[in-house]
């Protein structure tokens, strides 16, 4: 077992510390050895990436927090400016200094701002013999700020002479970050995936106080059991086993089984969870609604979910335009004549064929074509003459807004607009009935 | 038209200057001023009747919505401590609300919306709208924004604070808007109770703040996707409620959002009354009711309904052609001063001047009526305006009834048509009133099959159907019809006497009629001639007469109720009918428009210089026009050289021929600047653009004409 150790802080802490991070040991004491002592310069920048919820964020906020080491945690989407970004810092490091005094609104427009900003800011907080850490997370959002942002936290510890280690947290490797025109090389670390096993200890830590920990960690295997295939989100884990567990306890409450009676609680619980499974954890229908069916016992067929609504009404001609659209986008251009002409000339069979494509049309993809050649195979397909009124455009448009059609190069109206199709041949099928 | 983003319609003009246009064209005498007034307090009653209309038919989906919103947050307030809410992640309650595919209807939904949440749940509320967040910068912006006036509105007497907080620059970002959220909050509880009108909102600790997305379609997947993690991140602190306004279908919503997001939300789904059957109620609650005194003539609405039909979806545009409607006839019909309550005719028929008499005279209608008059009525009807008058103000009344009539029995006979396989003459009633608008529906081939149907219906379906039609008729406002529905009543006991007195011979008959009745449209010939020849040689049942009896009694209240509102005299005065016109307004074809502009400059122009018959180009046109003409006898690339030689031809036609000789190959350096002025406007007009291919060219855009 490898006890987390280190001199500079208290054996307790540790401990407490480790209860709190399971199966994550390694990598805490991997992190505990390069930050050192208190008043030890660490690392100038770690970059530490891993899967969602490989418990990054988690980890370094437990770690940080228990050993009451100086910090400041900043969600780098949440702050999608460079300027909102230093300034959040700022004021993190302001408000936790002096708790006294009203904190002044910063302006920090640019990173030669921060920097003496920050010094100032370490200077008030008298902090030069603890090192600070800056966690910035999910740091892939850096890279679309200005491009020297990026390099500047890098190496912060040099810019500003004062004890600071920046610590960026992502999803994905240190290689997409790294600027064509160099930079510091951060301390990389990777959190790898929990297994199954991992989450099984993880899970089954928090059980409900009702219960004992056996029966909710026999539950949480059979959850494990459906979902592990699926998703090895811990956080989505988490929340799908809070949601069915008062289904899984339900014989147990009725007086019909106890809580050692393993198989019967499975057959029960299984089918439903499949059912989760198909419903809640896609989202098609929402947790509320789940727990409601559940409490009411009702089957979750009646409750339709989001995809079963496919169906959209259309306007008369706004259908026919979608299907000009769709075939316009799907079939080359000299079929035109022959499809839609009604005295297309002879076709010289053995040359048609010769050249027909071997992939179908459908796995390329939808071809942009010019209004023109809507407007013409629209024509060709209703019955009835078509005025070529205002409303007939402006149906061109709103399709376009509602994301059926979509525009292709944003050049010149004028110079004769360019459309594709973007619905499935499903769609066109339910609307051509 | 369609989903279009209208501009927000103009005021409308102030009354006097409108009374004043409506003048100007003619000369007092035709009451302009009264015609203008007419028209006001109808269109606002018809339009806050409007109002009501849609406020009930969304009552259902405010409700739930409210009750949504209501139970999202509540639920974490309450029991923070359980242990399933501690270990459930906690996600953004969101509602999915589906409105049908034309945008421009939903502002009316989220107005009444927002409206009833204030009222009800919450004064924090933000609508958003795609066009003015391009990025997540700006929608944070204006999310604040919103949030923070709205609180100026509803707390009004804590202005100095907000606007301080206004000027200075706010930080965009979550978390000042969480403090704000504290700090109002905190102040709501400190406050006094009784103070504020939404003391209701009050109940609870902490409102949700509601988020509309009005247009969920047109939103950036990268805006969205930023907004919902970073909300996700502090819902604790704030309580926020995501409404996504929906087009299409919520499909939308795991196209936009990858799971990692939408795992984020709890989302519910709400969907809206379909416009159809929004806009039948419309029709059944504006048109097929004699509370108004305008009418619809068959062609108008046709181009009303087809509008919506095949266009647009918008009850919203519906409406406002339908005022259209009413502005133009209550403009253009002198006489429509009469189309009025019927409390208020006979004084304003006495009121009339000579010259109103005399467009009365000028009806058509009316001319039709006076022939058919003996020779002394028909002088007197021509002569004496106070006989005219008389004589108006009865046949007024006559219509009025009709109308009363003309409604009950329509519907009746709908109860009828729409219970026919196949719907011979229609499903909705729309298009039973409009065949019935056009000609004599008993003329109609439709009207003869459907009533064939009619009389092989079985007992029950035949009873029911009677049933239905006594009672519209009972509720109906006619007075002539009782005797009818006492008909009616005496069908329904010779019903019930019939079951009585054979009850074993029925089941034989009924079980033929149940084959018969589902038989298809091309077998139902073939059956109704094997009855023929069995009519002859089989004594008819009982059932059976008594069955044709019912529907020859129908056909003829049909006959005398649902006569064409056309072949009604006086019909003018309340009926519009001018299709033509609206369609014109209405489904405008630029296209079109602009070809007779520049084919035929005369027919915008009015110059008499211009009119010019045939093909040939006159020089005297605009340049412009010349220049088009010319272009539309080429093929999709056109040379500018020879197109100038043609153009200074045409030009130079009329000038002297001697000073044409002189400079013959010389083209005049202002015919040239003329020229090039032309072909440039051709290019702004997007007839023509400058082609790649060949330098001296330029392609066509348009095809046609050649």
């Amino acid at each position: 077992m490898p006890n987390l150790e280190h001199p500079a802080y208290p054996a307790a802490d540790l401990l407490h510390l480790e209860s709190l991070v399971p199966c994550r040991e390694s990598q805490v004491s991997m992190l505990l050895s390069i930050f050192g002592e208190r008043q030890q310069f660490s690392f100038p920048s770690i970059f530490i990436y891993g899967h969602t919820s490989s418990g990054k964020t988690y980890v370094m906020q437990t770690l940080l927090t228990t050993l009451q080491l100086p910090h400041v945690f900043v969600n780098c989407v949440e702050y999608f400016t460079s300027r909102l970004l230093l300034e959040e810092i700022l004021i993190q490091l302001q408000s936790s200094s002096s708790d006294t005094e009203q904190t002044c609104p910063v302006h920090c427009d640019t990173l030669n701002d921060f920097v003496r900003l920050f010094k100032q800011a370490v200077a008030s907080r008298e902090l030069q013999d603890q090192t600070l850490y800056i966690v910035l997370d999910r740091a892939e959002q850096l890279r679309e700020m200005e491009a020297n942002i990026l390099p500047a936290f890098l190496r912060l510890q040099e810019l500003t002479d004062r004890n600071v280690t920046v610590v960026l947290l992502s999803e994905i490797v240190w290689e997409l970050f790294r600027p064509n025109v160099g930079c510091f090389e951060p301390f990389t670390m990777y959190f790898p995936d929990y297994s199954i096993g991992h989450l099984q200890k993880i899970l089954s830590q928090n059980h409900p106080p009702e219960y004992s920990a056996d029966f909710y960690s026999a539950y949480i295997n059979i959850l494990l059991g459906v979902f592990y295939m699926v998703c090895r989100d811990l956080k989505e884990l988490r929340h799908l086993a809070a949601l069915n567990f008062a289904k899984y306890c339900e014989p147990v409450v009725r007086g019909e089984a106890n809580e050692r009676d393993t198989r019967k609680l499975w057959k029960n619980i299984e089918p439903h969870l499949k059912k989760a499974m198909q419903t809640v954890y896609l989202r098609e229908i929402s947790s509320s609604q789940w727990e409601r069916l559940q409490h009411d016992g009702g089957e979750p067929g009646q409750l339709k979910g989001l995809s079963a609504h496919t169906h959209v009404e259309l306007p008369y001609y706004s259908k026919f335009l979608l299907i000009a659209a769709y075939l316009a986008s799907y079939n080359p251009v000299r079929t035109d004549k022959r499809f839609f002409l009604k005295h297309h000339g002879k076709i010289r069979k053995t040359n048609f064929m010769k050249k027909h494509e071997k992939t179908s049309n459908h796995l390329l993809g939808p071809k942009p074509f010019p209004l023109d050649r809507l407007l013409a195979i629209l024509y060709s397909i209703v019955d009835n003459r078509v005025a070529p009124t205002a409303n007939i455009f402006s149906q061109i448009t709103s399709l376009v807004t509602l994301q059926l059609l979509s525009m292709v190069g944003q050049n010149d109206q004028l110079d004769g607009p360019r459309y594709k199709c973007t619905v499935s041949l499903d769609f066109i099928r339910a609307i051509a009935r | 038209g369609c989903f279009v983003f209208k501009p927000s319609t103009k005021k409308r003009r102030s009354s006097e200057k409108t009374a004043h246009d409506f003048r100007s064209r003619s000369d007092d005498s035709e009451d302009t001023e009264l015609r203008f007034v007419t028209c006001q307090s109808l269109w606002t009653q018809i339009k806050s009747e409007t109002e009501q209309i849609q406020e009930d038919l969304n009552k259902q989906l405010l409700d739930n919505l409210v009750n949504f919103l209501s139970r999202s947050h509540s639920e974490f307030q309450e029991k923070t401590t359980e242990w399933t809410c501690r270990m459930k992640f906690r996600e953004i309650p969101t509602a999915a609300l589906v409105l049908g595919v034309n945008v421009t209807d939903h502002d009316l939904t989220f107005r009444g919306l927002s409206d009833v949440l204030q009222d009800n749940v919450t004064p924090y509320i933000a609508l958003l709208e795609a066009k003015d967040c391009p990025g997540i910068k700006n929608l944070m912006q204006k999310l604040m924004g919103q949030l923070m006036n709205c609180d100026v509105d509803v707390d009004s007497l804590e202005d100095e604070d907000c606007v301080q907080v206004s000027q200075n620059r706010i930080r965009c970002s979550m978390s000042s808007l969480i403090s704000w959220y504290e700090s109002v909050t905190k102040k709501t509880d400190s406050e006094t109770p009784s103070k504020k009108r939404n003391s209701s909102s009050r109940q609870w600790q902490s409102p949700p703040v509601v988020v509309i997305f009005k247009d969920m379609e047109s939103f950036t997947t990268k805006v969205l996707q930023d907004f919902i993690v970073i909300s996700s991140q502090h819902i604790c602190e704030l309580p926020l409620v995501l409404i996504f306004g929906i087009a299409t279908s919520p499909m939308i919503i795991h196209r936009l959002l990858p799971h990692s997001v939408s795992s984020l939300l709890c989302i519910e789904l709400f969907q809206s009354l379909s416009c159809k059957e929004h806009l039948s109620t419309i029709i059944d609650k504006l048109l097929l009711t004699s509370r108004f005194p305008f009418k619809l003539g068959g062609k108008v609405l046709q181009v009303l309904i087809n509008i919506f039909l095949y266009h647009d979806f918008s009850v919203q545009n519906f409406i406002k052609g339908f005022q259209l409607c009413i502005v133009e006839h209550f403009y253009s019909q002198p006489l429509s001063v009469l189309c009025c309550q019927l409390v208020d005719v006979k004084k304003r028929v006495y009121s009339l001047s000579h010259d109103q008499c005399e467009n009365i005279r000028r009806l058509p209608s009316f001319r039709r009526y006076v022939e058919n008059q003996e020779s002394g009525k028909q002088i007197a009807l021509l002569t004496y305006d106070s006989f005219l008058k008389e004589e108006t103000e009865k046949l007024l009344e006559d219509l009025h009834v009709y109308h009363e009539n003309y409604v009950s029995i329509l519907r009746c006979l709908h109860v009828l048509t729409s219970s026919l396989p196949k719907y011979p003459l229609g499903k909705q009633i729309r298009e039973l009133h409009c065949a019935c608008l056009e000609n004599r529906v008993w003329e109609t081939e439709e009207y003869e099959s459907s009533l064939q149907l009619a009389r092989m219906l079985n007992k029950t379906d035949l009873v029911t159907m009677l049933q239905q039609c006594v009672e519209i008729l009972m509720s109906s406002s006619g007075k002539e019809f009782d005797k009818t529905v006492e008909k009616l009543k005496e069908f329904l006991t010779q019903f019930q006497n019939l079951e009585e007195a054979s009850q074993e011979r029925d089941v034989s008959v009924s079980s033929q009629k149940e084959l018969q009745k589902k038989t298809d449209l091309y077998h139902l010939q073939k059956t109704l001639l094997e009855l023929k020849e069995s009519r002859r040689s089989k004594k008819l049942t009982k059932f059976e007469t008594l069955r044709f009896e019912v529907v020859d009694y129908i056909d003829s209240l049909v006959r005398k109720y649902l006569v064409p509102a056309d072949d009604r005299t006086l019909h003018e005065i309340v009926y519009f009918n001018a299709a033509t016109i609206l369609r014109g307004h209405l489904n405008a074809a630029p296209r079109t428009a602009l070809h007779t502009a520049l084919n035929n400059p005369h027919w915008y122009l009015k110059n008499q210089a211009l009119k010019c018959d045939g093909g040939g180009i006159s020089n005297k046109a605009p340049d412009i026009c010349i220049v088009y003409k010319l272009h539309l006898e080429c093929g999709r690339l056109i040379n500018l050289v020879d197109w100038l030689e043609a153009f200074s031809t045409v030009v130079m036609a009329a000038e002297e021929p001697n000073a044409d000789a002189a400079s013959s190959d010389q083209v005049d350096d202002i015919i040239h600047a003329r020229f090039i002025r032309a072909v440039s406007e051709l290019e702004l007009l997007g007839f023509i653009k400058p082609s790649k291919q060949k330098t001296d060219h330029v392609a066509r855009l348009t095809w046609g004409g050649c």
